[in-house]
């Protein structure tokens, strides 16, 4: 059996202190495959962003293992956790979280910048992570220059313009119309063909089931189940 | 290129008024250093000036003196003791005193004398610019700073004016020639400085003695400590710090100016640690997705400090070019301010340090950010 690229085993995660602690996730285990888009579906405060947050290396878990492409991160200092991510994940946020004075290029190459990539091959990579989200010809558009739709496509330039294992999507579509959601749904879901990539949307929208090889639902800080998408497994 | 300083070029530009109040903020921090230790340059070079611009090898002054300015008397008979020193080629006086000098339309203003014999090797007007060292042989002749022409109720050359109810004439004028105490000099010669400031022929206040040919002056001040009773014996160094530490240091003048110069960089400091700080608050979404995206503390403490690196550049060449103008506006008063190309460097690394150390508070708050905050922005 194939390694997962993310990996969450029986994860406890509180938050909070004193009477105000709550217990966010107890006991998640949930693995990504490569080549698979995983929904993560569940009503507010269920814990999807808490377990995104750890699965994407920015919380730690009070107990648990989580492992990223096979290694643990255990014990990992906050440096380290972002060493993680810069290597290894990719995020796709609801707000797009732009930066407003960089143009769409320098957006996605920031991603490669924070890596110290030189920038002449950096080029090369955002021009093609540009056209993988269908914006080569907005590269040089600021962030308000572009509709909503744009905006997030650049995200996912930004966020796969490294060629991480796994890309973690957060309500991508929710800021988004109808036709715009289904555009981006369909850029990941084209993203997700790559068998050394794994793709973790969080949603509420139903309309996005047809894209997503497999669903996971979480309620109260527990997966209550998991059932095929509407993409079913035979993309894998 | 890293985008790092696209991004703090871009953080601190955005917002242009609070960089223009950043900039303000850092400029007059280091426009008030400048001035406070442009003076204090301008002081220390007062405060020695006559001691650089004698012709001497050794100093004999009045025993305990404290500065050139001190105006306690030796007498004549220390001269011929030093006279007869080996290795003491001349000792020539030079007698310093207050006076009142009374202007053509009444006033009168308080004049520092100095008289030495013009024949000799002493203590004479430089850096003339009208009329001659010769021509204060001829009776009642005295030279003036230019700088002083306005307290002295005086036009220049040919004007005349009474020291002790005796005429004196302008037969020389010098440019630069200035007093810490601000009470200008006047140059005359060694008789009539005597008769000025009121004491008797056979008094000076300094000898300012020349060394024979090959003599070695550690060996002759030696002989002449033992030699004298009254007086004792300084190298022009030795003089030179005696009067800085005085006038700067024993008044309270420099540690003024220092304390001026530190409010300057305490005023500065805080201006640009509270500017850089509320533009990383403001950017903290920004910082946050840098943090999520996998940046490393380094990568971000960069940009804060880049930002912090422009402010100091644009707001040192503008403080700079204020400085100059200060410069210029006062290099003919009674208070120049001075500024030399190692204070422009110093001030440079000043305005660095100061702008990096202000960037302190906004890394601290970076540092503390949560990047799971991206996720509920």
């Amino acid at each position: 059996m194939t390694e997962p690229i993310l990996e969450a085993v029986d994860v406890v995660k509180f938050l909070g202190r004193g009477a105000g602690r709550v217990e966010a996730l107890k006991g998640v285990s949930i693995a990504l495959a490569g080549g698979e888009l995983t929904l993560l579906m569940g009503p507010s405060g269920s814990g999807k962003t808490t377990l995104l947050s750890i699965l994407g290396c920015m919380l730690t878990p009070t107990s648990g293992t989580v492992r990223v492409v096979g290694r643990s991160t255990a014990g990992a200092e906050p440096e380290d956790l972002a060493k993680f991510r810069r290597e290894h994940i990719g995020f796709v946020f609801q707000s797009y979280h732009l930066f407003p004075t960089l143009t769409a290029f320098d957006n996605v190459r920031l991603a490669l910048d924070v890596r110290g990539e030189a920038a002449r091959p950096a080029k090369a990579k955002v021009k093609e992570a540009m056209a993988v989200v269908g914006l080569a010809h907005k590269v040089r558009s600021y962030p308000h220059e572009l509709s909503g739709g744009e905006q997030q496509r650049v995200a996912i330039a930004r966020a796969i313009v490294g060629n991480p294992s796994a890309l973690l999507a957060d309500e991508p579509t929710a800021a988004l119309d109808s036709a715009n959601g289904q555009s981006i749904m369909t850029v990941l879901a084209q993203i997700a063909t790559n068998p050394a990539r794994s793709v973790l949307v969080v949603a509420h929208d139903p309309r996005i089931i047809p894209f997503a090889n497999r669903i996971i639902r979480i309620e109260d800080g527990r997966i209550v189940g998991v059932e095929p998408g509407g993409a079913g497994s035979n993309q894998k | 290129m890293s985008l790092v300083f696209k991004l703090a070029r871009r953080n601190l530009f955005h917002d242009r008024l609070r960089f223009v109040a950043t900039v303000v903020g850092i400029v007059f921090s280091i426009v008030l250093v400048t001035v406070q230790m442009g003076l204090f340059l301008s002081f220390d070079r007062m405060v020695t000036t006559m001691i650089d611009h004698a012709d001497a090898d050794l100093w004999i002054v009045p025993r305990g003196t404290k500065c050139f300015e001190d105006p306690s008397l030796l007498d004549e008979r220390e001269r011929f003791r030093a006279l007869s020193v080996e290795g003491v080629a001349d000792a020539t006086p030079v007698v310093i005193g207050f006076a009142q000098w009374r202007m053509r339309n009444g006033g009168t203003t308080p004049i520092f004398l100095v008289g030495s014999d013009i024949r000799a090797d002493g203590l004479h007007p430089w850096s003339l610019v009208g009329g001659s060292l010769e021509a204060l042989s001829i009776p009642g002749a005295v030279a003036v700073d230019r700088s002083y022409f306005e307290r002295l109720g005086s036009n220049g050359l040919g004007d005349s004016a009474e020291i002790r109810d005796q005429k004196v004439e302008v037969t020389a004028v010098t440019s630069g020639i200035r007093s810490f105490t601000t009470t200008p000099y006047v140059f005359t010669t060694l008789d009539r400085g005597r008769a000025y400031i009121g004491t008797s022929s056979n008094k000076a206040t300094y000898f300012l003695v020349h060394l024979a040919r090959g003599a070695d002056r550690d060996a002759v001040r030696g002989r002449l400590n033992a030699a004298l009773v009254d007086a004792e014996v300084l190298t022009p160094a030795e003089f030179r710090s005696r009067s800085r530490s005085f006038w700067l240091f024993g008044t309270g003048a420099g540690a003024a100016l220092f304390a001026g110069a530190l409010l300057g960089m305490i005023v500065g400091t805080v201006i640009v640690a509270q500017t850089l700080y509320s533009s990383t608050k403001d950017h903290i979404n920004e910082f946050a997705t840098l943090r999520a995206i996998g940046s490393s503390g380094i990568y971000i403490h960069k940009v804060i400090i880049f930002q912090a690196l422009l402010s100091a550049v644009i707001g040192f060449a503008i403080a700079a070019g204020i400085g100059w103008i200060i410069v210029e506006a006062t290099a003919d008063s009674a208070l120049p301010v001075v500024i030399t190309p190692a204070l422009l460097l110093g001030l440079f690394a000043l305005t660095v340090a100061m702008c990096i150390l202000s960037a302190v508070a906004a890394i601290v708050k970076v540092m503390r950010i949560d990047p799971a905050m991206v996720f509920t922005r």
